[in-house]
């Protein structure tokens, strides 16, 4: 950057907005650190050292925390919630995709409207759904299985992925569709040979998107998942909070930090394409 | 597109229409591809949104069958039932005061990344971080820690020799420390204000610089306006968000919605009639109720929009 020309007055704005941007990212990250040090505090620590930095490392809280619930060790609650998230994007990846190239692509009678009541269940808040669905499911004997929360998403209700596709395939040429049908492609052929292969990028972003909302998904688990040996995460979380005195802090929040890592990860990895897909669509973080 | 009338099965006619009637096998591939998300409309959204309808005007626990009382349930929330509108108050409070400062936030610091300048990608990041994790109830229980008793705001605050209290036990601030939650995860806002910023145009900026307007005259006559169509969007997608809120109220006031009824949100009031008491009819009643609110609200910020949200080519959205 040819800065060489600024003169001291544009220097000291500079410095000062850079100054501003750290002291604010302290305050944003503080809540972080103090929960990833404190889980290598000891019990007595924890009362006394209210600093970010443990005077003392140890990892009792990660073995404490694990066996934390009576009977079920938490390797328990990672295989639910990974089994969970897992169904949920293959579900959504699927679904999404074959609804999307319909809106996007093909032209049939009231796809306006289709298209228009897709958006329409975007601002449909879940909380009205959930009494009927849970009556619908508890008569399917669905409760207590993964099951009401993965078919759902199976039949593509998680309108926001299809939007985000739509979006997607309206920058896929056209004439890539028409070289594919002069070559005697059919829709299908169309779908499974163009669109499918070019859609990777919206699938990828569909994938780590829906993996992050139903690994961190509270309401819904809370709703279906009764059963202790079903709990995910989340659910196991909440039932730690509420068996325990402030006294467990060190163990509950080892158990935090282990549930946040796995989406810690796709963030490292993924920042610029998780950035990417909010631009795109207004996706929820 | 033009309703067809389903073309009778004789010859095919081979004269490629040009953007009229989809060809049948067109139409039939369309349907074929729709209809996981047509059955999804069905039966996971139409049917049981009816059926929740249905539902409002009955009492019905689960366990017998619904019994119709009518308009009692609608009645016993406007009329008999205070904690309900407690439970609006705190939700309007909450959403009113927190994306206001959320959106601040997050312009403040989009301005502020708006420069080129080295580093902007990992500040960007690290600011969108809280958006990924802070509507988990991991983060929960840590907000709860951190401002109870003894918490990490509380050490803080000593440092200054004022000694605080258990800001999630005190009805008068526990909702308060929600806000700030929900302000902490300000990043997803501000990356899409950021995107926004970036199409401003430069020339606009030197034109000002040259007929002497000030920084703040270039915010208020150009940034302003021209992002007013992205300060729109993410207001419409906070609100009816916040509108929403339940994780954080949820385990911060350990399922209780409190203390004091304090951080009795709706759709945690929702979840304590229908599944803590399981007042199935009640609480489909208040959801019903709530979807009509969140669409009458939506309805009037897309009318006020027209006052203030300037779009520079109309035709586009």
């Amino acid at each position: 950057m040819a800065a060489v020309t600024a003169s001291p007055a544009v220097r000291v704005r500079r410095i000062a907005g850079v100054v501003v941007l750290l002291v604010i990212l302290a305050i944003v990250l503080y809540p972080l650190l103090w929960m990833v040090g404190t889980t290598l505090k000891s019990p007595q620590e924890i009362g006394s050292n209210l600093s970010i930095f443990p005077q003392q490392v140890t990892w009792q809280n990660f073995a404490d925390g694990w066996n934390g619930l009576p009977g079920i060790t938490f390797d328990r609650f990672f295989v639910n919630s990974t089994l969970i998230a897992a169904l949920v994007v293959v579900a959504n990846m699927a679904s999404c995709l074959v609804t999307a190239y319909a809106l996007a692509r093909l032209r049939f009678p009231l796809r306006r409207l289709w298209f228009a009541i897709m958006i329409g269940t975007l601002l449909l808040p879940q909380h009205v759904l959930i009494v009927p669905q849970y009556v619908l499911f508890r008569t399917f004997g669905w409760i207590n299985t993964p099951l009401p929360l993965v078919i759902p998403k199976l039949l593509a209700t998680e309108a926001f992925f299809v939007f985000l596709m739509v979006q997607f395939m309206r920058g896929i040429p056209r004439e890539l569709d028409d070289a594919a049908k002069i070559d005697g492609c059919s829709p299908y052929g169309v779908f499974r040979h163009v669109i499918l292969p070019l859609s990777r990028p919206a699938l990828v972003t569909t994938a780590i998107f829906s993996f992050i909302w139903t690994w961190n998904d509270f309401f819904t688990q809370l709703v279906y998942l009764n059963d202790p040996t079903t709990y995910t995460i989340p659910v196991a979380l909440r039932t730690f909070l509420d068996s325990s005195g402030s006294n467990q802090i060190g163990p509950m929040f080892a158990m935090a930090v282990l549930s946040l890592l796995p989406v810690f990860l796709f963030f490292l990895a993924f920042q610029r394409l998780l950035v990417e897909g909010i631009n795109t669509s207004g996706l929820k973080g | 597109m033009a309703v067809t009338t389903s073309p009778a099965p004789t010859a095919p006619p081979r004269t490629p229409p040009k953007r009229r009637k989809p060809p049948r096998r067109e139409a039939i591939a369309g349907y074929v591809f729709m209809s996981p998300w047509l059955l999804g409309l069905l039966a996971i959204t139409a049917i049981p949104m009816l059926y929740s309808l249905y539902l409002s005007f009955t009492d019905f626990d689960l366990l017998g069958s619904p019994d119709w009382v009518g308009f009692a349930n609608y009645k016993r929330m406007f009329t008999g039932d205070p904690q309900y509108w407690h439970a609006v108050v705190v939700t309007v409070l909450f959403a009113v005061i927190s994306v206001p400062l959320k959106l601040a936030a997050a312009l403040g610091v989009a301005l502020l990344l708006n420069r080129k300048r080295r580093g902007t990608g990992i500040f960007r990041a690290l600011f969108y971080l809280p958006s990924l994790l802070g509507s988990s109830v991991a983060l929960a229980i840590v907000w709860q820690a951190m401002f109870g008793g003894s918490g990490a705001f509380n050490a803080f605050l000593r440092i200054f020799g004022i000694h605080g209290e258990p800001w999630v036990n005190d009805p008068n601030t526990a909702l308060g420390t929600l806000v700030l939650l929900a302000v902490w995860q300000f990043g997803a806002p501000m990356v899409i204000f950021l995107a926004g910023l970036k199409q401003i145009p430069q020339d606009l900026y030197e034109a000002a610089d040259v007929d002497g307007a000030g920084r703040l005259r270039q915010l208020v006559n150009i940034t302003l306006p021209i992002l007013s169509p992205v300060i729109f969007f993410n207001l419409v997608l906070e609100l009816i968000h916040g509108f929403q809120g339940f994780t954080a109220a949820f385990v911060i006031s350990n399922g209780t919605g409190g203390p004091t009824d304090s951080t009795m949100l709706y759709t945690l009031y929702l979840y304590l009639r229908g599944f803590g008491d399981f007042q199935m009819g009640y609480a489909s009643a208040m959801a019903w109720v709530f979807v009509l609110a969140i669409g009458l609200l939506t309805a009037i910020i897309f009318s006020t929009g027209r006052m203030w949200v300037h779009y520079s080519d109309a035709g586009e959205q």
